[in-house]
């Protein structure tokens, strides 16, 4: 009776799954299956894998997303870290999650008056003497505008895992003989990895798709996946060759989620 | 568990005032409009953001007594899918050139009655009968324009750029944007070379691709509508983009000025057409009498800002606009023109391809 009712609680919870996650999954790679006419053809991945231009595309869009993923966790970790030890935690977190309350366009155009040619960081350059420099429409405006919209996503798993942790463990460190650089190395970090790993997945994946800012700010000399998705869905209307991209970008989401998983916790578990 | 059932509680009941309020404001906009609500008296038109000038709907509705409903798309394609998927009424519709030709072969458009319309006569015959309405059976022309240079006058002289090719030069390095539209610039190349815009070589094309290769050291950036706050922040002195988005920038930056280059080049038309899905005839037929009238196309062109096709509303605008060969190009200059012509998804997928590698290019 009892399983039977919790059984009937979780419908809801399948129903949502299966309408809202699954089906579209398969949907989608139902359509990459499509030509242009909607007859089954495997074209569609031969084009992908045969072609330079999509490899290219490919390499572009992971080397990009390594980097703002690595760039936000150098910036992210040490803030994160700082402000878990701080008095106002939460009051701290909520500044750096502010910024996701404004809308991502909003963030964009705001990047675009300050590097422009006449924007507010060129003319710094030019007060201090060393020039305006082209900073829009180039890889280092792309990543740091990627990085600054990444970071929030980046900080919260981190801070969340930073703060949950036992603050015990580190005086027994120091109890123990450890110097602070050992507890920061042997015992927070490690403890700290499940965070981390959320931490990249959630900027990773994103990044790899990031198609408005590759546009916006970097003038599509940077192109990503979430470029050639874009064009094909609105101007070819090639919604399979679209759609085949994107099962690639889910395929790349699974291998990346496969290889930051929870190793350790999982074997504990079965330990017990 | 308490505490949750109470935040799922306010936030629908918050859910149910606000949709509410959504309904009594529709409510009170209804019964404004439609105070002699005699059968169908609504006329829905499906427009580009910002394409007519509002005080003339103003005026429309008072003279005739309809309500206007008006939407606004931003690409044709998503017009399309629109209208094909069903489930709207638009009464009007206002595509471009090949997307007209695109939804005639689709069956989503109904023929015009041309003994309807009263205002034919004001439009120049040159932008009448274009290859992808015959006849003008389904559409009459809203406006026009051309695909064209936009250059700051502040590092480029004028003069300088009288071709296509002529962005070629070196001196340019990193200083030209482009439209981020494979069309638009696959066929820039094409022209610049002599060959159609509409052609359907695959050497052609690739060696349209390959010229655009040489042009990536001059190109500073490919992008969408941000190339008209661009170019009015002086972040290009060059931009390749069409004469409507130009004459908006100008508006902002008076060093900006637009040229056709000689030598072939891209017509565009956007066009009013009657969609399938059209509910209320008379009123449509009504709203296109009203904006043939040339009075009320010379102000619609005032506000928008391209140009119109109305003849006779071309005499009623100020001798500044008119005489300016950028916007009203002579005829030996559209004589080279070429509007687009659908080409098929196979084909359109081509353009595109050849259009992604170039982006691709390093610089």
């Amino acid at each position: 009776m009892n399983r039977n009712r919790t059984f009937s609680y979780t419908i809801p919870y399948y129903l949502w799954l299966g309408l809202f996650v699954i089906a579209p999954v398969i949907l989608l790679v139902i359509q990459s299956f499509g030509n242009l006419s909607g007859h089954f053809t495997l074209n569609n991945y031969a084009t992908y894998f045969s072609s330079g231009t999509y490899l290219r595309m490919t390499f572009n869009s992971v080397f990009f997303a390594f980097i703002v993923t690595g760039i936000t966790l150098l910036i992210s970790y040490p803030m994160a870290y700082i402000m878990s030890r701080l008095k106002h935690a939460q009051f701290w977190l909520l500044l750096v999650i502010l910024p996701t309350w404004v809308n991502l366009l909003l963030k964009a155009y705001a990047f675009i008056g300050l590097f422009s040619k006449t924007g507010t960081v060129n003319n710094f350059l030019t007060l201090i003497g060393v020039g305006p420099h082209q900073l829009m429409f180039t890889n280092l405006s792309f990543l740091i505008v990627a990085a600054y919209i990444e970071i929030p996503f980046m900080i919260m798993p981190i801070f969340n895992s930073l703060i949950e942790l036992d603050k015990s463990y580190i005086n027994a460190a120091r109890d123990l003989g450890a110097t602070s650089w050992q507890t920061l190395t042997k015992v927070i970090f490690p403890m700290s990895m499940g965070g981390v790993k959320a931490g990249i997945q959630a900027v990773f994946i994103p990044t790899l798709s990031l198609f408005m800012i590759t546009r916006l700010i970097g003038g599509n000399r940077v192109i990503t996946l979430g470029t050639a998705i874009e064009e094909h869905f609105l101007v070819t209307q090639n919604w399979g060759m679209g759609s085949t991209i994107g099962v690639i970008l889910i395929v790349a989401m699974g291998l990346t989620m496969f290889l930051t998983r929870d190793r350790k916790k999982k074997g504990a578990r079965h330990g017990k | 568990m308490k505490k949750i059932i109470w935040l799922t509680g306010i936030i629908l009941t918050a859910v149910c005032v606000l949709f509410g309020i959504n309904l009594a404001f529709q409510h009170a906009e209804d019964t404004d409009t439609s105070t002699k609500s005699s059968g169908n008296r609504t006329l829905t038109i499906y427009n580009w953001g910002d394409y007519i000038d509002p005080t003339l709907l103003k005026e429309f509705q008072k003279e005739t007594g309809y309500k206007v409903d008006y939407e606004t798309f931003d690409s044709n394609e998503a017009m399309y899918t629109k209208i094909k998927q069903g489930g709207t009424h638009y009464d009007l519709a206002v595509p471009s050139d090949y997307m007209i030709q695109k939804m005639k072969s689709a069956n989503l458009l109904v023929p015009l009655d041309h003994s309807k319309l009263t205002g034919l006569a004001n439009y120049d015959k040159q932008f009448m009968n274009q290859s992808f309405d015959p006849n003008n059976k389904y559409s009459i022309p809203y406006f026009w324009g051309t695909l064209g240079i936009v250059y700051n006058d502040k590092y480029v002289k004028p003069g300088e750029i009288t071709t296509w090719h002529d962005l070629w030069q070196p001196k340019y390095k990193k200083n030209i944007m482009l439209i981020d539209s494979s069309r638009d610039i696959m066929g820039m190349a094409l022209a610049s070379s002599g060959q159609s815009v509409n052609t359907k070589s695959i050497p052609e094309l690739a060696a349209a691709k390959g010229k655009l290769d040489t042009l990536m050291p001059n190109v500073k950036a490919i992008v969408a509508d941000e190339i008209k706050t661009y170019m009015a922040q002086d972040e290009a002195a060059i931009a390749v983009d069409y004469s409507g988005d130009a004459s908006e920038m100008i508006a902002e930056n008076k060093h900006l000025h637009y040229i056709v280059p000689s030598g072939g080049g891209n017509l565009w038309f956007d066009n009013i057409v009657m969609p399938k899905t059209v509910t209320n005839k008379r009123a449509a037929y009504a709203f296109l009498n009203f904006m043939s009238e040339p009075k009320h196309a010379a102000q619609n062109a005032e506000y928008v800002g391209y140009a119109t096709p109305n003849r006779q509303a071309v005499n009623l605008l100020p001798k500044s606009v008119k005489n300016d060969k950028a916007w009203y190009p002579p005829k030996s200059t559209l004589s080279q023109l070429e509007v687009y012509q659908d080409l098929g998804p196979t084909w359109v997928g081509n353009y595109n391809d050849y259009f992604l590698e170039f982006k691709m290019t390093n610089r």
